[in-house]
């Protein structure tokens, strides 16, 4: 749905988005996760037409990214939340879709059906008359979600879907992104929110200008951070630490109350050394486990390190 | 361009027009003054003062305070056209928009319209009731109707329309530039300054007559095909979603 190759954003001097390459199959969810100035929404903007791109190639729902061609073509499939709703406000909520749904020349009576399931399904079907500017942040975000969906596009762009919403509206809006996945739509969504993320997304790729990796929840968890195994013993001293180490061979191995966290690359294999290890040294062992990192510690290291990790 | 896609902005930004109250107003005291005013002027101070024959002379002024629905057609829709765009920075609905499949092209003349059309409907209905009160007010003196003449026709269908273009043209130019309605509209409020000019030389020495407002419109006419194409020129998507914040 997406394919994006060496895609590169500069501003003058400065590099926004230092050529990405991605690919986002149909029916994916892809999370696209960075920090703030990370060169998410100017990503969006390339791949959507919005803006022009440095140099690279994109191919997005077949059309050629850049190629004046294909630009109308390209925006009548794909859908937009921008980071800024960017409603009319003095408007109901009913004319704003209206409003879109003809300037993507849809007849004018699958528009009235899509809106009304629309703004059935965003629960706002009784506020239709409404003036959008008497609307909280939740549903005028999910007024411009609906917005985004009028006119049944296979691609959905969602740029940061929940920032400043409150806990309730964030969930209300995610709850309703997990409602498009079961209509199978691509989505392609920023947020540098990692527990939405790791809850929606079926993969993620984290930018920093560059991207510095991709790939599923689960195996930027097992895979990137280095793995540790932890041990819980009657008590914990330097000498069994030592005794590991040795084992092991320089590991690093630290102490924290009554247990050992101990750095290991295959658990299979050493997982019984250390557990023969520290019986040997007297160790009396209550629990062993192994603990995964989250999706917010592999982002943080590999932001932190900037460097995209092997 | 899809002249129904722009047709399509143009009565949307036609709809968000009747939320603004305050050029409302204007849309409809402007030709209610215009349309009164000078012909009472004319009927209850000029005429009654006698003098020479009134045909020698009254019909240079009724030409020249016709001449106010043109310098009308260059003041009101400079308001109307900085709020459609500037009224889309500020409610930053710009980045949708350019999102759908619409040319700059057809959101520029959807734009234009939206200016345009309130502001021909509001001059020529002033217009007509202008010319029956001035009707009422001459046919004593002069012996015949002086409208509806050539001029007044020229005026209306040929000038109104160029000057009002010129106004709205500038007024998107300016708009892509600046941030606010305010600013946008002391400076497209620069073209209202050639009109009083010519009104005023109408006053004293410039008669305006068919052919004269014929040169006029052709001459506008050019600054405002002119001024389409540096507003196409100045709004550029990317800058207008990058740099307009
Ligand atoms: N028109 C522009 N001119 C110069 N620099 C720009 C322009 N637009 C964006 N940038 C820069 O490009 C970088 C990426 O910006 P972008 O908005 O894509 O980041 P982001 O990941 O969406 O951030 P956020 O999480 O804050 O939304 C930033 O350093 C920003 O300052
Ligand atoms: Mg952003």
């Amino acid at each position: 749905m997406i394919h994006a190759e060496n895609l590169t954003k500069r501003f003058g001097e400065l590099t926004a988005v230092d050529n990405v390459s991605l690919d986002v199959e149909e029916g994916e969810i892809f999370g696209f996760l960075g920090p703030n100035g990370a060169g998410k929404t100017t990503t969006v903007r390339m791949l959507s037409g919005l803006i022009s791109k440095s140099s690279g190639t994109a191919v997005v729902a077949g059309c050629e990214v850049g190629k004046e061609a294909d630009a109308l073509r390209l925006r009548s499939q794909i859908g937009i939340l921008p980071e800024n709703v960017g409603l009319y406000e003095g408007s109901n909520a009913y004319q704003n879709l209206e409003y879109f749904g003809q300037l993507y020349r849809m007849d004018p009576s699958t528009l009235r059906r899509n809106i009304e399931r629309l703004l059935r399904s965003m629960d706002l079907w009784d506020k239709r008359d409404a003036p959008v500017e008497t609307f909280s942040k939740g549903m005028k975000q999910k007024l411009a979600i609906a917005r985004a969906l009028v006119h049944d596009p296979i691609l959905l762009f969602l740029d940061e879907p929940t920032a400043n919403l409150d806990p309730e509206a964030a969930k209300m809006v995610r709850d309703t992104i997990l409602a498009l996945r079961r209509e199978k739509r691509t989505i392609f969504l920023n947020t540098h929110n990692l527990d939405e993320a790791q809850r929606v997304c079926d993969r993620v790729g984290i930018l920093r200008t560059r991207l510095l990796t991709i790939g599923s929840p689960r195996d930027l968890e097992a895979g990137l951070v280095g793995r540790r195994t932890v041990v819980r013993l009657d008590r914990a001293t330097e000498s069994l630490a030592a005794a590991v180490r040795q084992r092991l061979g320089a590991r690093r191995v630290e102490i924290s109350g009554d247990r050992l966290a101990i750095e290991v690359e295959d658990p299979d294999r050493e997982n019984p050394e250390i557990v023969a290890a520290l019986v040997a040294a007297g160790g009396r062992i209550r629990e062993l486990s192994q603990p995964s990192a989250s999706l917010e510690e592999v982002y943080l290291k590999l932001i932190h390190e900037g460097e995209p990790a092997s | 361009m899809r002249l129904s896609q722009a047709w399509t902005v143009a009565r949307h930004d036609m709809r968000l027009l009747r939320q603004r109250r305050g050029i409302l107003a204007g849309l409809i005291a402007f030709p209610v003054g215009v349309g009164l005013g000078f012909p009472a002027l004319v009927g209850l101070v000029l005429l009654p003062r006698g003098g020479p024959d009134p045909r020698t002379w009254a019909p240079m002024f009724i030409d020249a305070f016709a001449f106010w629905f043109v310098i009308g057609a260059a003041s009101l829709p400079t308001s109307i056209a900085s709020y459609s765009i500037i009224g889309e920075k500020v409610s930053k609905s710009l980045e949708p928009l350019l999102s759908t499949p619409t040319t700059d092209g057809e959101i520029l003349l959807g734009k234009a319209l939206a200016a345009l059309l309130p502001t021909l409907l509001a001059g020529w209905s002033g217009a007509l009731v202008f010319q029956a009160a001035m009707d009422l007010a001459t046919v004593g003196p002069f012996g015949y109707l002086y409208y509806p003449n050539w001029q007044m026709a020229v005026e209306l269908f040929v000038a109104m329309p160029v000057v009002a273009l010129m106004a709205i043209e500038a007024s998107v130019v300016i708009s892509s530039r600046v941030s606010d309605v305010r600013t946008a509209q002391q400076y497209a409020g620069l073209i209202f300054v050639p009109m009083i000019f010519i009104y005023v030389a109408a006053e004293i020495t410039f008669p305006l007559n068919t052919t004269n407002l014929a040169y006029l419109a052709g001459v506008f006419g050019l600054v405002a095909l002119a001024l389409y194409w540096v507003s196409l020129k100045a709004f550029r998507r990317e800058e207008i979603l990058t740099r307009w914040k």
